[in-house]
């Protein structure tokens, strides 16, 4: 790599590093006006205890420099990589994973991955195929986007894919997010935010339902037609009773984002992906010239 | 709904005083277990080296620093999703007198036969608030099964942890039974609508 090359790869790596443990400690203030929100309007006793002590888990994590949760999950980035950007995508997952295991041992971090078969774990946090990275790459552009978003298993284990016909229409489409989240219950820590993705094919419309996720509460999709199907999901979702952990009440997600794709006419693809409250999120915008902005959502 | 303050390990018959609902704190010493602990327990039957007698499990991996052998700092401890262990709650009430097991998201339907008919609690956390449930944990006093890192047997002394509700009791209830049930029902109704 060329001198330029090389520091920009410890660039890198160091907002890498940066990112993954920003992300576990401060959740974003969208999210934290969201929970507040529902704290106020969640009319069951134990829901409201269980948003009280939520507010107050934020809060202590934030006094004593701690992690929200403990579970400091997958390693997934998306990069969004200008063509001009001066380092190769190649090199910049090499700087995504070193910066990944930096921040595991330093901290030090739970390292939570395994191999899939022997279930013995890899080291910090990474591995085969580990981090997992998503790629958009960016016409007449030199600058460098990460965005890091951890997430937790518990709710990462609450994804559900179901080719629906397209004789089902949207109404197939709400019933699947429907029975997916009455049939997850207290186990993805409600309420969060829905993510859901709809058309393109099976893997892309999970890819899509991740994506969801990652955007901030209060975004909503830039299509009218669906953003009208994110209004009525949350509408139908915090009728369903389940409520804060799964106790019972009136919030059971903070939020659903759904992105879309044009499909095949004879598919009807509907992913659900769900992110607990602790819906970590962290971005960096790096410059060509190695200069970092922590502050940049995108 | 009743509030409780318990001490553990305890009795069965302190363990029957909680109904389904009731908010519980805990003091005394609670064990951490997790997947890989209890497929080592009951799938590769190797012995447990803690005592589990009137125990309290707590569902958790946590985040530690290493002081030195055996001993460890915690640094952040929440409690991991329970429904992927149901099928220890039997063997770990009838083989070693485990009275609580405590976790987040509740236990599926077959949990509640085996608690009421061996005296056993089932204890729902506030899942991913972890910070504020490591300021609970006074030490980690041992250290089982060190090779399943972060998965190994964990003994912690606790104050004043919780707030826990009581999410499956000795008599029969769930909550967790009755938020599906009517969450299904509405479900139905909805889908009717759509």
């Amino acid at each position: 790599m060329s001198a330029v090359a090389t520091d920009l790869a410890r660039v890198v790596e160091d907002a890498a590093a940066h990112l993954y443990v920003w992300a576990l400690k401060d959740i974003p203030q969208d999210l934290r006006d969201a929970i507040a929100e529902a704290r106020d309007r969640e009319t069951s006793v134990p829901g409201r205890r269980v948003l009280e002590t939520i507010v107050r888990n934020v809060e202590v994590a934030e006094r004593e420099n701690n992690l929200v949760c403990q579970d400091t999950g997958i390693a997934v980035y998306t990069c969004r990589v200008g063509e001009h950007f001066p380092l190769h995508p190649a090199r910049i997952y090499d700087a995504l994973k070193t910066g990944t295991e930096r921040a595991t041992v330093d901290h030090p971090l739970r390292s939570n991955a395994v191999h899939t078969i022997t279930r013995q774990n890899t080291g910090p946090n990474t591995g085969h195929r580990l981090p997992i990275v998503h790629w958009e790459f960016i016409p007449d552009w030199d600058g460098l986007d990460v965005k890091c978003v951890p997430k937790g298993s518990g709710s990462e284990n609450m994804s559900f894919l179901k080719m629906c016909t397209p004789a089902d229409g949207v109404k197939g489409v709400k019933q699947f997010v429907l029975e997916s989240i009455v049939g997850a219950g207290g186990k993805p820590c409600p309420p969060g935010i829905v993510g859901v993705g709809i058309g393109g094919s099976a893997d892309y419309a999970m890819y899509l339902a991740k994506e969801a996720i990652a955007r901030p509460v209060g975004t909503t999709n830039a299509d009218p037609d669906v953003a009208k199907l994110e209004e009525e999901l949350l509408d139908l979702l915090n009728q369903t009773g389940i409520g804060p952990m799964g106790l019972g009440g009136d919030v059971t997600a903070l939020a659903v984002h759904v992105e879309h794709a044009d499909t095949h006419m004879t598919l009807n693809p509907v992913a659900v992906n769900y992110q607990c409250w602790a819906a970590r999120r962290a971005s960096a915008h790096v410059s060509a010239d190695g200069d970092v902005d922590f502050d940049r959502e995108f | 709904m009743a509030e409780h303050h318990l001490t553990f390990p305890t009795t069965e018959e302190e363990i029957r005083k909680l109904r389904a609902g009731d908010l519980v704190t805990v003091d005394g010493h609670i064990i951490g277990i997790r997947d890989r602990t209890q497929i080592r327990i009951f799938d590769q039957g190797q012995e447990p080296p803690l005592d589990l007698a009137g125990s309290f499990l707590l569902h958790t991996a946590p985040n530690v620093r290493k002081l030195g052998p055996g001993n460890y700092e915690p640094l952040c401890i929440g409690t991991t999703t329970s429904a992927r262990m149901v099928r220890f709650t039997q063997p770990l009430g009838a083989k070693y007198g485990v009275r609580a097991i405590c976790g987040k998201g509740g236990l599926p339907d077959e949990a509640i036969e085996p608690m009421r008919r061996l005296g056993m609690v089932y204890f729902a956390i506030v899942g991913g608030a972890a910070a504020l449930e490591t300021t609970q944990i006074e030490e980690i006093e041992e250290v089982a099964w060190e090779d399943l890192m972060p998965e190994c047997l964990w003994k912690f002394r606790v104050k004043d942890f919780g707030p826990l509700w009581v999410g499956i009791d000795s008599h029969g209830n769930s909550l967790f039974h009755d938020v599906q049930e009517s969450a299904q029902k509405k479900l139905e109704e909805l889908v009717a609508n759509l």
